[in-house]
């Protein structure tokens, strides 16, 4: 627990909020027009929290908690993620799977909370939800495993340690296979598109966004902020393989990783501009594509 | 320099065929070609040319035997050909089995294709490299495939398609051999490795043996998909049944003995080796498979020309077979190679006339060929006889060589079977072809003459195999000894 | 040179998984096309301590001919047909995707156990070759129309190449050319082939090609 690893989760909790603005930006940017301000999401979460809720009159205490549990548990796993070469607060010997289990308890929240509606319209986004992430775990665990046994740390922050140019020289192809998933993986998680559609609104076309159609005020800016967190959380991960800047200084390492992450948004934002949304068909065609990308990676890593 | 005559020749052949503008003119430049290719073979018999190509190409005795009958069965199939792409010359036909109409391939793409055909399988049998003949067994399937296409309809399509495929990917495996093959000679030396057959058989066993068992396994199956060997035969009925007779008579005499020509190749290089019984122990196991698998099809067989087809594979089985027994059995195989040759072309021959008599490939509607064709008949009736190893004809002395190989070395287990899968072939075969020979033949049925050139060279290919069965001449015998020699017979 | 050759493999592999998980036969064309000047490569990356000039040459007229002029055919006859363009499998893409590497997986395990000959400077590439061989022969079976068994054909060719390259490195190059010249004519006639059955069914799906039997 040192000074740099609570420096870089309060820098994920003030600046997660920024990526989406980032992301909308480029997306402005390539449809022309200005957009919205890169803090606008500050701006929404402070009017959202000065808002009341409302409440439907079939919903249990599963509708009020999910989104405080989401927020819950995507806080946990911002202390297991380790950021610009420095270690995380939490890290321990297997603690990526205490991560993706963090991340799928959030899931699952969300989904029984949008169960919890009885509508059938959050009910189909819940079940499309879960299917694809279904799909995609496989990926994200796998790819996990092939960059444990290329580090041979079982740790994140081992790993991420230990992602350096040296071993991107050494098992080049391995990593950028496992890359390849990830991004696959964050792209699917965070519902983007080629998987989601954050702006449609159509009943053809949401998936996550249907799910949390019918929070307001304070739970919904607890999803927002949720939504940020888990964008930034699985993108330290990516960048943090990608961008193997470990010179040991935090002053040279830090910088470097926030340029990642703001260009991993704009990267996104660029692919939302330039992509349609797939065919709800193709989508598991494209996920068990990212896990076959993880089986040869680790296939590979292992021969 | 008259090896590489022997391709040259029927390719400016194909040339010229393709040139010229008349059609009399390129079926002329057919027979001319057949018979200069015909007197070349003849002249190496009593002249064996020397290796070129620092020895790429040369003709041994197993070439020389595969040569020759290679070459004569063309030279009869050219001259009936003449007749029949004679009476073949019309715009369009009508489709006897359903009601279409289709047109031919035009005569060119015949007669061309068909020298290439003859070009590509002598590169076959005088390929002294593996590798050339591999490029040579690949490019007879690929010049055969437009002859099964000749008459255009949508069967004879979805024949050659199969025949196409399948071939080409067994003989892809057979590729694959090749670099197994190399790998096995090599054996961790870095120097480059001749794939010229006298210098791997002189590596013998200073070979790799995993590899080369290996590189066996996938000659045997490559090379055996396009000889017809059971499984792998299942282009064989298509093709034969949907091509002209012409074609399939090459197909079957010529094509399949070509391919039996690499396997041997590879037997050949596995006998140096030390693994002799190994390749012999599997070309017994797929023989017996092919005979048995033939004889189920052949009791049901509705379709003449599919029946023979299935007696091709039959006795693509007795060829392995006979290989894989070794000693005596390899002199009854190498006979048999050229008698079955002989009959299978007079065979599909003689099915070409019938068929043009009476314009249907069913069995059951063929009757009378004795009182409609008489000639044909005649043939008809002794093709049978001989393709069934009946005496006095050929195929009986060769058949009759290899049961008395298998009973001298004890393996009275394959006698048994071998005999029982003959007799059932034999009990299938009499009763389709003696009910299409006899009988009356239906009323509506006009007497057909039989113009010279459908029935002289059948004629004479009869001739030959009864020949065989009572005389074998010396310089033959002196072959056929020196080819089971190098196949580690005697 | 092993990380090229390795980088090369993991390319070889890559094409494959896509070759089983793509829909469109245009893709599928262009990715046979990218598999085939990766394999042009191949022989410079092993041979880079002696290079010679025929080796240039060899190389040079094995992308042109693996990279260009065999899909270029492919492409023509595609474009000529009037038929739908999707793969139209039997099994379905998703599952072939995800048993590529398990596939692969099996490929490693099978030439662990072979002894090689001493060359082999890369262990990736028997075990991809292996790969890429299987792959063909499942496009082949698994594919229901004629235009991808031909793409099938062509990768199966790519693999037992691979396999050439790896073990029988100082192959005449007459030889060679001879392998590629058969190839070419064949996929010259297939295509050919192909033509024709659109003209004479309307479509090319050999599953439908069932009209002789027994």
């Amino acid at each position: 627990m040192t000074v740099d690893s609570l420096l870089n989760v309060v820098l994920a909790l003030l600046l997660a909020p920024m990526l989406p603005g980032v992301i909308n930006r480029t997306k402005s940017f390539f449809a022309g027009r200005n957009g919205p301000p890169i803090l606008q999401l500050y701006y929404d979460l402070w009017k959202l929290l000065g808002k009341g809720a409302v409440y439907s009159r079939t919903v249990t205490w599963i509708f009020k908690a999910g989104p405080i549990v989401g927020l819950a548990a995507v806080l946990a796993a911002l202390l297991l993620v380790p950021f610009g070469g420095t270690n995380a607060i939490v890290a321990f010997s297997g603690d990526l799977v205490l991560l993706a289990y963090l991340l799928g308890l959030m899931r699952f929240w969300t989904v029984i909370a949008a169960l919890d509606t009885g509508s059938a319209f959050e009910g189909m986004g819940a079940s499309r939800e879960v299917t694809f992430s279904a799909l995609a775990e496989p990926a994200l665990l796998v790819g996990l495993v092939a960059l444990v046994y290329s580090t041979g740390q079982w740790s994140l922050s081992g790993i991420l340690g230990a992602v350096g140019p040296d071993l991107w020289r050494q098992a080049g192809p391995v990593l950028f296979l496992v890359a390849a998933a990830l991004v696959v993986v964050f792209l699917a998680e965070n519902a983007r598109i080629p998987v989601d559609d954050p702006n449609t609104h159509l009943e053809l076309t949401m998936i996550h966004e249907v799910m949390v159609l019918d929070h307001s005020g304070p739970d919904f800016a607890f999803i927002l902020y949720g939504a940020a967190l888990k964008l930034w959380v699985l993108g330290a991960i990516l960048v943090g393989l990608v961008v193997p800047v470990r010179t040991g200084r935090t002053w040279l390492d830090l910088p470097a990783a926030l340029a990642g992450m703001v260009l991993l948004a704009v990267l996104v934002g660029i692919i939302e501009s330039i992509m349609a949304r797939l065919r709800l068909l193709r989508v598991p065609q494209l996920l068990l594509g990212a896990a076959a990308f993880s089986i040869l990676a680790l296939v590979l890593i292992r021969r | 320099m008259i090896l590489a005559l022997v391709v040259l020749v029927p390719v400016l052949g194909a040339a010229s065929a393709a040139l010229v503008k008349t059609s009399a003119l390129r079926r002329a430049a057919l027979i001319l070609a057949a018979a200069v290719h015909a007197v070349l073979t003849g002249r190496m018999w009593f002249v064996r040319p020397e290796p070129i190509f620092h020895g790429w190409l040369g003709l041994d005795d197993l070439g020389l035997l595969f040569l020759s009958v290679t070459s004569g069965l063309f030279l009869c199939a050219a001259v009936y050909a003449v007749g029949y792409l004679g009476r073949e010359s019309a715009a369009t036909h009508s489709d006897f089995e359903e009601n279409i109409f289709f047109a031919n391939a035009p005569e060119a793409v015949f007669i061309g294709g068909l020298l290439m055909f003859l070009a590509t399988m002598s590169l076959v049998t005088i390929s002294q490299n593996l590798g050339i003949l591999w490029v040579a067994v690949e490019a007879t399937t690929l010049a055969s495939a437009p002859l099964i296409y000749f008459h255009r309809h949508h069967r004879s399509l979805e024949a050659t398609w199969k025949y196409l495929l399948i071939c080409s990917v067994g003989i892809a495996l057979a590729l694959l051999g090749n670099f197994f093959l190399v790998a096995a000679a090599s054996n961790g030396h870095s120097e480059s490795t001749s794939l010229v057959l006298s210098d791997l058989i002189r590596q013998g066993s200073k070979m790799n043996m995993p590899w080369l068992k290996a590189a066996f396994l996938f000659f045997l199956v490559g090379y055996g998909t396009k000889m017809g060997l059971a499984p792998l035969h299942t282009w064989l009925p298509d093709a034969h049944s949907e091509s002209p007779s012409v074609v399939s008579a090459l197909l079957s005499g010529a094509l399949l003995n070509c391919a039996f020509l690499a396997i041997l190749r590879a037997q050949q290089i596995c006998n140096a080796a030390g693994l002799g019984s190994f390749g012999r122990d599997l070309l017994v196991l797929f023989g017996l498979l092919s005979i048995g698998w033939a004889g189920i099809f052949i009791l049901q067989q509705l379709d003449y020309k599919r029946l023979l087809a299935y007696s091709s594979v039959e006795h693509m089985g007795i060829l392995a077979l006979g290989v894989g027994l070794g000693g005596a059995g390899a002199f009854g195989s190498m006979l048999h190679a050229v008698n079955h040759s002989l009959t299978k072309g007079l065979l599909f021959l003689v099915a070409g006339n019938i068929l043009a008599a009476y314009q249907t490939k069913e069995v059951t509607n063929v009757r009378g060929v004795l009182r409609v064709l008489p000639i044909s008949g005649v043939l008809w009736i002794a093709g049978f006889l001989a393709i069934t190893a009946m005496p006095p004809f050929g195929t009986f002395l060769s058949e009759l060589t290899i049961v008395k190989a298998m009973l001298d070395q004890g393996r009275f287990v394959v006698a048994v079977l071998f005999l029982a899968l003959l007799s059932l072939i034999f009990i299938g075969m009499s009763r389709t072809v003696l009910a299409m020979a006899q009988g009356r033949p239906a009323d509506k049925l006009t007497p057909v003459t039989e113009t010279w050139s459908a029935v002289a060279t059948p004629i004479l290919l009869a001739v030959a195999v009864l020949a065989l069965g009572v005389y074998l001449p010396e310089g033959l015998t002196t072959v056929l000894r020196a080819a089971a020699r190098e196949l580690g017979g005697q | 040179m092993t990380n090229s050759v390795d980088t090369i493999m993991v390319l070889l592999v890559l094409t494959n998984l896509v070759l089983l998980g793509s829909s469109r036969m245009a893709t599928c064309i262009r990715v046979v096309a990218i598999q085939g000047i990766a394999l042009g490569v191949l022989p410079l990356l092993f041979a880079a301590d002696v290079l010679e000039i025929h080796l240039w040459v060899l190389a040079l007229i094995i992308i042109t001919m693996k990279g260009f002029v065999f899909p270029g055919l492919l492409s023509r006859t595609l474009r000529e047909l009037n038929v739908i363009r999707e793969v139209e499998p039997f099994i379905g893409y998703g599952i072939s995707m995800f048993a590529g590497p398990l596939a692969l997986g099996l490929c490693f395990w099978i030439s662990s156990g072979w002894p090689l000959p001493a060359e082999i400077s890369s262990s990736l590439v028997v075990p991809v070759a292996l790969f890429t061989t299987m792959t063909g022969l499942f496009l082949i079976v698994s594919r229901k129309k004629a235009l991808t068994q031909v793409l099938g054909y062509l990768v199966l060719e790519n693999g037992i190449y691979s396999f050439g390259v790896a073990l029988a490195r100082r192959q005449p190059v007459v030889v060679e050319l001879g392998i590629l010249l058969d190839v070419f004519v064949a996929v010259f006639v297939m295509g050919l082939a192909i033509f024709h059955i659109n003209r004479e069914f309307d479509h090319i799906d050999t599953d439908r090609l069932s009209s002789l039997r027994s």
